[in-house]
């Protein structure tokens, strides 16, 4: 019965191999929108994040993210692996070995704490980082993604949708994300000047890495070469694009000029909001869910950000969080049994209660994960401090953190 | 018998498609660490490499390295993919076209000369450069690669084991690259201060792309998409990881400051490493493989090589020969029949004779292509003159080789 | 006539443009440079291989005045560009021979104002 199947198998490493690659994506994204003297520290936090989490999920991380268990998290039964081989395991999938669903998994552990160090970026110390990213994964990470796709998770019996990872992914990272920022505080001199972004090309080739990436992320979370893969993929298109374009159309009409910029975080904040739904949703919801994302991330970006004056540097709040939070609604909303009767039916097919369970879902993630943020922030911060000093932050975290730069100026 | 597998087939073409962006990827990688005057240079012979070496293998190359043969080589039997068909070669690879091998090992076949640039760059004329590097494919790169996969091969025969090009890649073109150091002299001026690489992001760029890539050069190894290829998927992360890790950790500790440089040197350092033993070794070896290497590695590139005074420019010796070497006999040390039926017990499990074994095929590899190579580039050097002008050298490489300049300096 | 060339600190930039708008100095020419004087550089390690000493980066402006504007140009600068940490830059004062303003011909003060 539970034999490999060679193309399922081929399937998700080429995702995983996708997915890992999300994480130079996300650098780039990063790092062309951070000052030239700031540009390496990104890039460093971003691959050091990559190794770190490699690590921690092989030893202990899967294990109490995926290993059966109804508590708190999942037990310690798979530390180091063990008992992770090569066979198949059904309860997650049936069809492709036990080690390809975790590896798969693993690169969605490496890029979720990546994606805050947006709110973050530029003035963050690189010891306390390290700290702060473990802890993150360990206390934030695991629990929730046990609860939403672990073997006894609560949320998982209660029925939640979340097909790649927008309650898992988006929204504990993204509200982690504003935590974070409210805490640290602004960058030095912003009121006078907020900074542009030193290299826009690394931004296009990032959100470009990115896409092609997410096609890994959201596809290969069927974990077969099947139809729902299909069908997630082309969702995933389509809501990037109407992400991308709605994006465009709102700078037009606000601004009088379309931006790359602009077009390039609409891109991303379609792609994150139809994560959640991308396996239950057919093409049309595609279309609305990337329209909407955009509109509201532009909204929470350029109208609301200014005006309550947190300083999330490069928006991960903004973009990850406020549609990771509309994409796991949308997923209430349109998701449908004839895409996916694996699924569920959402509020427009008849069934409210799946729009109240995705509510829950994202109301109990969203205090979770802001409040033990919080406190890892705070117990971090109270150690060694984590925020550098002001000469530091003005000479740029590039020679102060790593005792490099990005760019010579003469050969 | 001989079917050919639909999944196996895809995982083959796509990792073949993964290792050919890993020479795009190098060049970025060595493209980024030197002058501003000399990028050009580097992605030219990076990019001319994958037409040259593509042509030369499908006409006679990998006939020479894979027609069966108990000789120096394997003839000229497949010359012109005579007789290489649609239909699997069950010797090589029983469930996929004999064409997807043969383009899969091509792949191989041209990032292993791409490599050894990293050593004489900044200085060779590009003439010479193409001539050089079309005679090592053909004398040094085609016998090795025969004796060691061929059918007929004598360290194959032996029993040498080599999952994906540890001695055939990486040590010999490792090996190559201090030969041809030695050869040429150094960079002029370059006792006055090391040139500093031009543009740091370009290298992490490159090292995201050669870690992506390289799931496809190991885990695509398998030949199938079965339990052995996600084995290898999974080993080639976590070694990547933990020799990232650790470079920044040993910076940290003897510099102050952990280095983005160094970490992508310790990243890629560990994927040299693990290429040899992915499909024989388990996880837990992996981390210490991975941290064992950027160890050694540290050591070559910033304790050794400053002692000896060579100029390997980029550290191709440093980096892959160092690091190749030591995936080699780590391999005999660590290779276990649990993970890999058709492998061998090492030294740790048993089998003294394995450790043997590799170290006799890691020093006839490391004699055969240094003497080789030495030749190769006296030859082209009587013929041709491997070195730039004094005048050209200090104007740069893309003006004098190429008659083009990397970036503007006004519009 | 004279023209004032000022190296500054990177991140001081924004808050010297501040003060000139304020001394009603519009017309300025900014580059990028590298430099150093007492403040020694500092420390860059690639590959092990330590760089100290190095030149940091520093912006450059010029800024041609008539001689009424010189010194609000100078107390604007150094009130936008000071820290009190090593660093901060010098003010150089040279005379300025001649200016002519490319669209119309016109010549000296005409020509900066």
């Amino acid at each position: 019965m539970n034999t490999v199947n060679t193309g399922d198998t081929a399937w998700v490493l080429i995702s995983a191999a996708l997915v890992m690659l999300m994480t130079p994506g996300l650098a780039f994204f990063y790092g062309g929108m951070v000052r030239k003297k700031n540009i390496l520290s990104i890039l460093m936090q971003c691959f050091i994040v990559l190794c770190l989490l490699s690590i921690q999920w092989v030893v202990y991380g899967y294990s109490i993210s995926f290993a059966p268990n109804d508590g708190f998290w999942g037990g310690f039964q798979w530390f180091c692996l063990n008992g992770v081989g090569v066979e198949p395991y059904p309860d997650y999938a049936a069809t492709i070995p036990h080690q390809a669903f975790m590896i798969f998994q693993a690169m969605f552990a490496v890029i979720t704490p990546a994606l805050i160090l947006g709110a973050f970026a530029e003035r963050m110390k690189f010891s306390s980082f390290l700290i702060f990213i473990l802890l993150w994964a360990t206390f934030v990470y695991a629990p929730v993604c046990h609860w939403v796709w672990g073997t006894g998770g609560w949320l998982k019996k209660l029925g939640v949708l979340d097909f790649a990872g927008g309650i898992v992914v988006h929204i504990t990272a993204g509200i982690a994300a504003l935590a974070t920022a409210l805490v640290i505080g602004k960058r030095k001199n912003l009121e006078k000047n907020i900074p542009s972004p030193h290299n826009l090309p690394f931004v296009v080739l990032g959100t470009a890495l990115l896409w092609f990436g997410w096609f890994g992320f959201n596809a290969g979370s069927a974990l077969a070469a099947n139809g729902i893969a299909v069908s997630a993929f082309v969702a995933t298109n389509t809501a990037a694009a109407a992400g991308g374009l709605s994006w465009a159309l709102m700078d037009l009409i606000r601004n009088g000029r379309t931006t790359m910029f602009g077009t390039a975080s609409g891109a991303v904040a379609g792609l994150a909001a139809v994560t959640p739904g991308a396996g239950f949703i057919s093409v049309v919801p595609a279309i609305a869910i990337g329209l909407v994302a955009s509109l509201i991330c532009f909204i929470a970006v350029s109208v609301i950000k200014p005006k309550l004056g947190y300083d999330d540097s490069l928006d991960a709040f903004g973009v990850h969080c406020i549609s990771g939070t509309w994409g796991v609604l949308a997923t209430g909303l349109f998701a449908s049994k004839l895409v996916n009767p694996a699924g569920a039916d959402g509020l427009f097919l008849g069934n409210p209660k799946q729009f109240l369970i995705q509510l829950i879902a994202v109301g109990v993630t969203l205090v979770y994960a802001f409040a033990v943020t919080m406190i890892i922030y705070k117990i971090v911060d109270l150690t060694i401090g984590v925020r550098v000093d002001e000469k530091e932050e003005a000479m740029g975290l590039d020679l102060t953190q790593h005792h490099e730069r990005a760019y010579t100026v003469l050969e | 018998m001989n079917m050919i597998n639909s999944g196996d087939t895809a995982w083959v073409l796509v990792s073949s498609a993964l290792v050919l962006l890993m020479t795009p990827a190098l060049a970025f990688f060595y493209g980024g660490m030197v002058r501003k005057k000399n990028v050009l240079s580097i992605l030219m012979q990076c990019c001319i490499i994958l037409g040259l070496i593509s042509v030369q293998w499908v006409l006679f190359g990998y006939s020479l390295s894979f027609a069966p043969g108990k000789g120096f080589w394997g003839g000229f039997g497949w010359a012109g993919l005579n007789g290489v068909g649609l239909e699997p070669y069950a010797d090589y690879a029983g469930t996929i076209p004999h064409q997807a091998f043969m383009v899969f090992q091509m792949m191989f076949a041209i990032i292993t000369p791409a490599l050894i640039i990293g050593a004489f760059a900044e200085r060779m004329k590009f003439s010479a450069f193409l001539l050089f590097t079309l005679l090592w494919a053909t004398l040094v790169y085609d016998p090795l690669c025969h004796w060691v996969w061929g059918l007929g091969g004598w360290l194959r025969n032996m029993g040498a084991l080599d999952f994906a090009g540890g001695t055939v890649v990486h040590i010999n073109a490792g090996i190559a690259a201090l030969a041809t150091a030695l050869a040429i002299g150094k960079r002029k001026n370059i006792d006055k201060g090391t040139p500093t690489p031009h543009n740091m992001p370009f290298v992490v760029l490159g090292t995201g792309l050669l870690w992506f890539g390289w799931f496809g050069f190991n885990a695509g190894s398998a030949l199938a998409a079965n339990g052995l290829a996600v084995n290898a998927f999974v080993v080639t992360n976590t070694a990547a990881a933990a020799a990232g890790l650790s470079w920044a950790i040993i910076e940290w500790i003897r510099n102050g400051k952990p280095t983005i440089f160094g970490f992508c040197s310790g990243a890629v350092a560990g994927l040299v490493a693990i290429t040899p033993a992915a499909g024989f070794v388990n996880v837990v070896s992996a981390v210490i493989i991975g941290l064992l290497v950027s160890v050694l590695c540290f050591i070559a590139v910033s304790i050794i090589k400053p002692m000896l005074g060579y100029d390997d420019s980029l550290d191709a010796f440093g980096v892959h020969c160092i690091g190749g070497i030591w995936g080699a006999l780590a391999t005999g040390l660590f290779a276990s029949k649990a993970v890999n039926p058709a492998g061998a017990d090492g030294l740790f499990y048993g089998n003294p004779a394995q450790f043997k074994i590799q170290l006799i095929a890691v020093l006839i590899t490391l004699a055969y292509s240094f003497v080789m190579t030495f030749v190769i580039y006296k030859a082209v050097d009587l013929l041709l003159g491997m070195r730039v002008k004094e005048e050209d050298e200090m104007m740069g490489l893309d003006l004098t080789q190429h008659h083009e300049r990397a970036y503007t300096v006004l519009e | 006539m004279k023209l004032v060339i000022a190296i500054i600190q990177p991140h001081k930039l924004e808050d010297v443009k501040k003060e000139l708008y304020a001394a009603e100095v519009n017309l300025i020419t900014v580059s990028e440079v590298l430099g150093h004087g007492q403040q020694k550089g500092v420390t860059e390690i690639y590959r092990g291989a330590k760089e100290t000493g190095n030149l940091l980066r520093k912006v450059r402006l010029e800024i041609a005045v008539n001689e009424s504007f010189v010194e609000p140009t100078i107390k604007a600068i150094i009130k936008g560009a000071k820290t009190g940490n090593v660093g901060d830059g010098k003010i150089f004062v040279l005379d300025l021979g001649r200016c002519v303003r490319i669209r119309t011909n016109e010549e000296g003060s005409l020509a900066i104002g």
